[in-house]
């Protein structure tokens, strides 16, 4: 470990500390029924604002459970990554956390820091989808598993263009593709693409990859146990020129999809005289569009699961926050268990800006047709995959005009070089690993 | 409490000596060592060390800035602003300040070009880059450029149109033309997509395919789209005319015999076209695109366009500290060379200039040292698609080291370059103020 970053660390973890010593050392409660556990339980998480609010709507539900426990949660927001890491360096970690990145899930898992979930396990696997375990199961053993989802696989469209243009939702690519072509004669862009950063082309890429190479190769192509040359990522390449390279049908062009915006794409689509069909993007596109746009959802814009590619099975990619457990202590049990139940997941559920990986949520409690659509399809798709972009180290997977984004970027300027956007991945990809 | 006062020979301490001095001194060292002694001289250390600093690696990092193709650019942005920003900032702000003297509104003007000072840097640098946005509609550039473009060379009625069938060959840019040769008594059908429901005129209306002429050649241009997609090639119930489309009769070489408009139905006719062989087709002018904007921001003009920005915010600095230095000119030696019959020019460039010499080598070396810093304009004017295009060592660093990539001993390497490259142009600055002082 290097020297000067322990100092820093140190000092941090000191600050940490004092911060926690409230809550330090739990009461030895004896678990087993609702009111008898005792104790204090905290947990950090991302979640500010609005959904740190929500959570502790979550958090009043288990305190109503479990009236003799005190629960806090700390909202670290975008810093916890480095808030975590230095806690458990200095080895006062918070009781449990909800993290964005299952890398540093992984990396605490090395470290000896997470205990497993084996008290709740079962009840895990009933209730969520599979890859929303996966994601935290090491060795065979549950250390976490996915509270809060987003789902990356969804296609929204402008309904009115697609209405004008006499087109329905495609369910294969080819249909898709077909679509595009007749939204075009209608006169209007099928594409509204903002790659500006080059991250929503990374979302188009996986969708594509996963569907036609399938979840065994993405999984060994994520932890990069096949070279980005692979046969299949040249395949997945080609499929993504019929979107990308059909610069006539993009909304700018592909030079003004470069330079574009993700929220000013989101815009061209769903504008009062809209300038392009289809956002291929994530359910966060959704808020985007209530934020910047006059559009109501169903009537005007409205969304379709990203379409099977060569026949695939439904495929779900998409992100999230792992709840994990680093104190074993009969209060973090009990909320670890609570937080796995569906009625947790139905408080945040209910008031909007959330999607559950829990099978047995009751999805009537979604509060719009369109949230109930795009969360149900991560609960119900056997095949959930983490974004493989964020499973990659930040510097290959996560940075502005670096690795994936900038190598993908470059491949929209020139999609011919299908070969050389292989070898360009690989050689970013073995600088980063 | 007990040091001795005075040393054994009776002469007071050093302490005591400087005690004063070292009091109000001390705030200051504690501080500068802080947070610029220690940190600099970590650098130079850290960019010795790997990516996570936990192996020495030697000069590795600095062969890195040299090899990588995005270092190597950026040490090449770098050197074309030093060529060319401090030189046209001087000469900017030299010309500003004549000005200024011998304008009327000379308030009005220098208030105007010295308030980009008044914003930061970075501000400046989010306000030119949506004056810079290709969308003519909303790049503030771009629609001053349509305007002039679009009165020389207008759009077409139908741009960004297609043929809806292989009947019709060509491309739009050179124009369509029916493929098939035809004669008295064909009917030329020419239809057209992706034409948005907004461009079609007001007063089309149902498309009909004429009936054929004995003596001509007839033929309808008309939106071939229904909902759907629809059958190409054939008008179909829905399926609207185009008017006023301008339809050439050619001759098998291609010269152009006579043209027609088509009808509110989209029907046109040729009469009395006599025998042989003859071709018709749209002219390109019909598809004409509308200027559809420079790309200011796309990784070839990218330079420029920060450069811009970065003159229009430093130019009212060189203006003022040049008009300063105007103002203080001798009076005398101007009024004795214009009385010695130079004329304005001749005094200008043998008795301002050369007077106004050490100022104007101030301007040019701050703005040498700023541009050598220069990195917060090109971070917010240009999108990140052109920031390698864009990138400079200060950016290269900051990129590097925090953007994601983290790897602190290149940026490091990187920072220490950037120090070494700074230190001769410090040196000189410091000097020429105390040789003025």
């Amino acid at each position: 470990m290097r020297i000067r970053k322990l100092h820093a660390l140190a000092l941090i973890a000191a600050v940490f500390a004092l911060a926690l010593a409230g809550c330090g050392d739990d009461d030895d409660g004896d678990g087993g029924v609702a009111g008898d556990v005792s104790g204090s339980v905290d947990i950090a998480g991302v979640w500010t604002g609005e959904e740190a609010q929500s959570f502790q709507a979550v958090l009043d539900g288990f305190r109503a459970k479990y009236p003799n426990v005190t629960v806090s949660y700390d909202a670290a927001g975008d810093e916890l990554p480095t808030v975590l890491a230095t806690a458990v360096q200095g080895g006062n970690p918070p009781d449990l956390a909800a993290v964005p990145q299952p890398g540093l899930v992984s990396d605490f898992y090395d470290q000896g820091a997470l205990i497993p979930l084996d008290f709740a396990e079962q009840e895990i696997r009933d209730n969520f989808t599979p890859g929303a375990v996966d994601i935290a199961t090491f060795d065979g053993q549950v250390y976490g598993f996915l509270f809060k989802a987003a789902n990356k696989s969804t296609v929204w469209y402008n309904v009115g263009l697609y209405d004008a243009a006499g087109v329905r939702p495609a369910e294969t690519f080819d249909e898709f593709l077909r679509n595009a072509r007749t939204l075009k004669a209608s006169g209007t862009s099928a594409y509204s693409i903002g790659v500006d950063a080059g991250w929503p082309l990374t979302d188009l890429f996986e969708n594509i990859y996963l569907r036609q190479a399938g979840p065994e190769m993405y999984d060994r192509l994520a932890e990069h146990r096949i070279p980005w040359t692979d046969q299949s990522v040249r395949d997945a390449l080609e499929t993504m020129t019929e979107i990308i390279a059909d610069s006539g049908n993009i909304v700018g062009g592909t030079s003004g999809a470069l330079q574009t915006d993700f929220p000013t794409s989101v815009t061209n689509a769903f504008k009062e005289n809209p300038d392009g069909a289809n956002v291929i993007e994530g359910d966060f596109v959704a808020g985007e569009i209530d934020a910047s746009t006059e559009a109501k959802p169903l009537t005007d814009y409205d969304v379709f699961d990203f379409p099977s590619v060569d026949g695939s099975e439904p495929v779900v990619v998409g992100g999230g926050d792992t709840i994990v457990m680093f104190k074993d202590t009969p209060a973090s049990q009990a909320l670890v268990e609570y937080l796995g139940t569906p009625e947790a997941a139905e408080i945040w559920a209910e008031r909007g800006g959330f999607s559950s990986a829990n099978r047995n949520l009751d999805t009537s409690v979604y509060p719009d047709e369109l949230t109930r659509r795009t969360a149900s399809a991560i609960a119900d798709v056997d095949t959930f995959r983490f974004d493989l972009s964020d499973l990659q180290p930040a510097a290959f997977g996560a940075t502005v005009g670096q690795g994936m984004w900038q190598v993908l970027t470059d491949f929209m300027e020139n999609p011919d070089d299908v070969n050389g956007t292989a070898a360009q991945l690989e050689q970013e990809a073995n600088r980063a690993f | 409490m007990a040091a001795p006062d005075r040393t054994p020979d009776g002469k007071p301490g050093l302490w005591r000596r400087h005690r004063v001095a070292l009091a109000f001194l001390a705030p200051a060292a504690v501080l500068l060592g802080i947070w610029i002694v220690y940190p600099a001289i970590s650098t130079v250390g850290r960019s010795f060390f790997d990516r996570d600093g936990s192996e020495f690696v030697g000069l590795d990092n600095y062969e890195q800035i040299f090899t990588t193709d995005i270092l190597i650019t950026a040490i090449k942005n770098n050197a074309i602003w030093l060529a060319v920003v401090p030189a046209l900032v001087t000469a900017v702000g030299l010309v500003f300040g004549v000005m200024i003297e011998r304008i009327r509104w000379s308030v009005a003007f220098r208030t105007a070009v010295f308030m980009p000072m008044a914003i930061s840097l970075f501000a400046a640098g989010v306000i030119w880059r949506v004056m810079d946005q290709r969308d003519p509609d909303v790049g503030a550039v771009n629609a001053g450029l349509a305007a002039i473009s679009d009165a020389i060379d207008p759009p077409g009625t139908l741009s960004g149109a297609a043929a809806s069938t292989e009947q019709l060959e060509g491309t739009p840019q050179r124009g369509l033309s029916f493929a098939e040769p035809l004669r008295s008594g064909d009917v030329a059908p020419l239809g057209l997509t992706a034409i948005p429901p907004d461009e079609v005129p007001e007063d089309a209306v149902q498309a009909r395919a004429p009936p054929a002429l004995d003596d001509g050649i007839v033929g309808v241009v008309w939106v071939d789209f229904l909902p759907g997609g629809g059958k190409s090639g054939v008008v179909e119930r829905g399926e609207l005319g185009l008017p006023g489309v301008s339809v050439q009769l050619r001759d098998p070489s291609g010269g152009t015999l006579e043209r027609v408009e088509t009808d509110a139905d989209g029907a046109f006719a040729f009469v009395g076209v006599g025998a042989g062989e003859h071709a018709v087709a749209i002219g390109p002018e019909t598809f004409a695109e509308p200027f559809s904007g420079v790309e200011w921001l796309g990784p070839s003009l990218i330079t420029p366009a920060v450069m811009i920005a970065y003159i229009w915010v430093w130019a009212g600095f060189a203006m003022v500290v040049i008009g300063a230095g105007l103002a203080a000119l001798p009076r005398d030696v101007l009024e004795a060379a214009r009385t010695d019959g130079a004329s304005e020019r001749q005094v200008f460039r043998r008795v301002t200039v050369p007077l106004l010499r050490p100022v104007l080598i101030v301007v040019f070396v701050t703005m040498l040292i700023n541009v050598l810093k220069v990195f917060d304009i090109i971070l917010s004017v240009a999108p990140a698609s052109s920031q390698d295009d864009a990138n400079v060592i200060a950016l290269a660093m900051w990129r590097t080291a925090f953007g994601g990539v983290n790897d602190f001993g290149l940026g490091s390497a990187i920072a220490v370059l950037l120090f070494l490259l700074v230190i001769p142009l410090l040196a000189f600055n410091i000097r020429s103020f105390r040789r003025e002082v």
